[in-house]
C-alpha cells in the first residue's frame, strides 16, 4: 500500500477519534489555563535596596554586619563592598567564622571573600551593589549582583 | 400517640438494619455488607489475613493515626490563623488558653508522627512478604502515593505555627524545589529552561518567604493534600478488597484451618458455581470456582482485632501526647536561623544528603529511591512467596548479607566524608557538575545498585535482588536518619554527642 493510498477510516471510528481528541484537548487546555492561576503574575516582596548611613561611620579595613538586611559590608583601601550573608546552597544565614563564612544548616564553607570552600554550596556568596543616595548615605540594593572585586570608592 | 411511644425503638429499627446482633453466620455477613462502614470488608476473611504476626496491624494503625490527625486538625482550624503575624500567637493561644487546647495540638502532633513511622513500617512489611506481587502491582504504588503524600502532609504541618523550624523549613524547602537551577545553572541554561525557577514561584508565591508561602502551604495541609490521600486510601481499601484480600499463600488442598481451638469445616470445592456478580470478574479471586475454606466469618472476627488495632493506636497516641508536648520554637526570625537548623527525624536523613547536594539529595536521589521502589513489582514477576515473611528460599540470607553490607557501606562513606572531607575540599576551584555527579549520597545509590546487581547474577532471582536492594535503602535510610540526628551538631559538624556543642 503506498502512501497515496491509505486505509479507509471508517466514519464512525473517525468521529469516535475526533471526539475523544477534542475531549482530551479540552481538558487539557482547562487544566493547564488552571494550573497558570496559582503561578503569580506580580512577585510580591519587600524593597530590598537599604541605606546603611553615612559612608564616614565606616573606617578603613572595617566589616560590619547587617543582620536584618542579610549582608556584610566591608571597607578596605581601595573602597566598600557588600557580601550577601544568604547561602547560596539552601538559603539559610551564614554567620562569620574565623576566616570566612559558615552556614548553620548544611554545612557550606565560605572564605572571606564570599569564595566556596566547602561544603554544598553551588555558587559564591553574591557581591552586592553599592552606591550612594542623594543625601550621600551609603545604599546596598541587594537584588543587584556585581562581579568578585567590585569596590565602590567614595 | 403509639407511634411516639415506639419512637424509641423504631427510631433503632431504622438506623441497623439488622436491629440486634446476630447470631448466624447469615446474620453476620447481614451485619457485614448492609452497614456502609463494615461492607469495605469481605463477609469471610482468610485465618491467615487475621494473624498479627502477618501483619502487625499496620496498615489500619496508620488509617487510624489519620482518622485521629483529621479529627484534631478539624478542631485546631477553630483557633489557628493563617497569617504570618498571627500564626505563632494562635498556636501559643491553643497551647496556653485553649481549653484542652495542648493535650488537642500534642495529639495532633504525635498521631502524624505515628502515621509516618507505621506507613514506612508498613511499606517494609508489604515488601519482606512480597504482598506486591501480582495482582497487587498497581496497590504498591498507591501505596508509594500515599507515602509520599504522608510525608507531604507532615512538611506543610509543621510550616505552619511560623515558629523558627517552620519558616526555615519554608526557605529550605522552597529552594530545594529551586535546586535544578543548581545544574541548569552549572550547564549554563537557567535563562532558557528553568523548571526549579517555576517550582519554587509555585510554593512560595512570591521572591520572598512570606504571607503567600504561609497561605499556600496551609491550603495544601487543610485540603488539597488530606482530599489526596482520602481518595487514594479509598483506592488503596478497594483494591485490596478486588484483589482477594491481603496476599497469601496458596492453601494446601483440602487443608483444614484451626481457629480458636477447632477445626473449621472445609466447603466442597464446586468446580461451576459462582457467587453473584463475581461471575462476571475475570481472574483468580478466591471466590470463583473454591470454596471459601480456611476462612472465617468478618463478624466478629476481623472486627475485634481492628478495634483492637484501634485502641492500641488511639492509647499510644494519648499516653504520649500526656506526657510529651509537641514543641514550639522560638517566633520564626529571618536574621538568624537556629544552629543547626535540623529537619524533624523523618528528614533528617535527606537533609545529611542534601548537605553533600541540594539537586543531588533533595531531588534527584528521592526521585531515583522512588522510581526505584516503583518499579520492584514490574520487574519481580515471579510468583512464589506471597504472603509470608521472607517466603523465597534463600531470602533470609540475602536480608541479613545486605544489612551488613549496606551498614558497612554507609557507616564508611560517612566516616570518609567527616574525617577527609569531599572534592570542594581538595579542589576548591571544581565546576559544580562534579560536585553534583560524584557525591556520597549518589556513590551509596550506584553501590547499592551494583550490590543489587551481583546479587541478581549470583542467584538468578529478581525478588533477591529487590531484597538486597531494598534492605539497602532501608539502612542506609535508618543510618543516615541516625547520623544527622545524633552526630550533626552546629555547622552540621560531626560530634560524637549533643553535650560537645560549643556554647555560645
Amino acid at each position: 500500500m503506498s502512501r497515496l493510498d491509505p486505509p479507509r477510516v471508517n466514519r464512525r471510528s473517525f468521529l469516535t477519534l475526533a471526539s475523544l481528541g477534542s475531549f482530551l484537548a479540552a481538558m487539557g487546555t482547562a487544566a493547564a489555563g488552571m494550573l497558570r492561576l496559582p503561578n503569580p503574575a506580580v512577585l510580591p516582596g519587600p524593597v530590598r535596596r537599604f541605606k546603611l548611613g553615612p559612608p564616614e561611620q565606616f573606617s578603613a579595613g572595617s566589616e560590619t554586619a547587617f543582620t536584618d538586611q542579610n549582608l556584610v559590608l566591608f571597607r578596605d583601601d581601595e573602597g566598600f563592598y557588600a557580601i550577601s550573608s544568604t547561602c547560596t546552597h539552601l538559603g539559610c544565614t551564614v554567620a562569620r567564622s574565623k576566616d570566612g563564612f559558615a552556614c548553620p544548616c548544611h554545612g557550606s564553607r565560605f572564605n572571606s571573600k564570599g569564595g566556596v570552600v566547602g561544603g554544598p554550596a553551588p555558587r559564591p556568596l553574591p557581591w552586592l551593589e553599592v552606591s550612594r543616595a542623594a543625601n550621600g548615605d551609603l545604599i546596598v540594593n541587594a537584588d543587584n549582583e556585581v562581579p568578585e572585586g567590585t569596590r565602590y570608592s567614595v | 400517640m403509639h407511634n411516639l411511644h415506639d419512637l424509641p425503638r423504631t427510631l433503632k429499627e431504622s438506623c441497623f438494619r439488622l436491629g440486634k446482633t446476630p447470631e448466624s453466620e447469615r446474620e453476620e455477613s447481614q451485619a457485614t455488607f448492609h452497614n456502609l462502614f463494615l461492607h469495605i470488608h469481605s463477609v469471610r476473611v482468610h485465618v491467615r489475613t487475621l494473624r498479627p504476626t502477618l501483619t502487625f496491624g499496620l496498615g489500619l494503625m496508620a488509617t487510624a493515626s489519620f482518622i485521629i490527625t483529621i479529627i484534631t486538625g478539624v478542631l485546631l482550624m477553630v483557633y489557628y490563623k493563617p497569617s504570618t503575624d498571627l500564626a505563632y500567637q494562635s498556636i501559643k493561644d491553643i497551647h496556653f488558653t485553649v481549653s484542652t487546647g495542648r493535650f488537642i495540638r500534642n495529639i495532633h502532633r504525635w498521631s502524624a508522627q505515628l502515621m509516618v513511622l507505621v506507613v514506612l513500617l508498613h511499606m517494609a512489611r508489604v515488601f519482606f512478604t512480597a504482598s506486591y506481587k501480582k495482582p497487587r502491582e498497581f496497590n504498591w504504588l498507591v501505596g508509594l502515593g500515599l507515602l509520599v503524600i504522608t510525608l507531604a502532609l507532615s512538611f506543610t504541618g509543621y510550616l505552619l505555627p511560623w515558629d523558627q523550624l517552620a519558616y526555615w523549613a519554608i526557605t529550605i524547602g522552597s529552594n530545594i524545589a529551586n535546586s535544578p537551577r543548581e545544574f541548569t545553572d552549572a550547564i549554563g541554561i537557567t535563562k532558557f529552561f528553568d523548571p526549579g525557577g517555576l517550582q519554587k514561584r509555585l510554593l512560595l508565591g512570591a521572591n520572598y518567604v512570606g504571607q503567600d508561602a504561609l497561605i499556600r502551604f496551609y491550603v495544601l495541609h487543610i485540603f488539597v493534600l488530606p482530599l489526596a490521600l482520602v481518595a487514594l486510601l479509598g483506592v488503596h481499601f478497594w483494591r485490596i478488597r478486588k484483589d482477594g484480600g491481603l496476599a497469601k499463600p496458596e492453601d494446601p488442598p483440602g487443608g483444614l484451618a484451626e481457629w480458636g481451638g477447632e477445626r473449621r469445616p472445609v466447603f466442597q470445592p464446586l468446580a461451576t458455581k459462582t457467587y453473584g456478580l463475581m461471575a462476571l470478574v475475570k481472574g483468580k479471586r478466591p471466590p470463583v470456582n473454591r470454596g471459601p475454606e480456611n476462612t472465617v466469618m468478618s463478624w466478629p472476627h476481623l472486627f475485634w482485632a481492628e478495634l483492637s488495632v484501634f485502641m492500641v493506636t488511639v492509647a499510644t497516641t494519648l499516653i504520649l501526647s500526656y506526657y510529651y508536648d509537641a514543641p514550639l520554637k522560638e517566633l520564626a526570625n529571618a536574621a538568624v536561623p537556629e544552629n543547626p537548623a535540623k529537619a524533624p527525624w523523618y528528614f533528617l536523613g535527606l537533609q545529611e544528603l542534601v548537605s553533600y547536594s541540594a539537586f543531588m539529595g533533595g531531588m534527584l536521589i528521592p526521585m531515583i529511591v522512588l522510581v526505584g521502589l516503583a518499579l520492584i513489582p514490574f520487574l519481580d514477576r515471579r510468583p512464589g512467596g506471597e504472603g509470608t515473611w521472607f517466603g523465597t528460599s534463600g531470602e533470609r540470607s540475602v536480608f541479613w548479607q545486605s544489612l551488613l553490607f549496606a551498614c558497612a557501606v554507609t557507616v564508611g562513606m560517612l566516616a570518609f566524608t567527616v574525617n577527609y572531607g569531599w572534592l570542594r575540599s581538595w579542589f576548591p576551584n571544581i565546576h559544580q557538575v562534579w560536585i553534583i555527579a560524584i557525591n556520597p549520597g549518589s556513590l551509596l545509590v550506584l553501590i547499592f545498585a551494583a550490590w543489587s546487581l551481583f546479587i541478581l547474577k549470583r542467584n538468578d532471582s529478581v525478588r533477591l535482588s529487590a531484597v538486597a536492594l531494598f534492605t539497602c535503602f532501608l539502612v542506609s535510610f535508618t543510618l543516615l536518619t541516625y547520623f544527622a540526628t545524633v552526630h550533626r551538631g552546629p555547622n552540621w559538624h560531626f560530634y560524637w554527642w549533643p553535650s560537645q556543642w560549643p556554647v555560645h
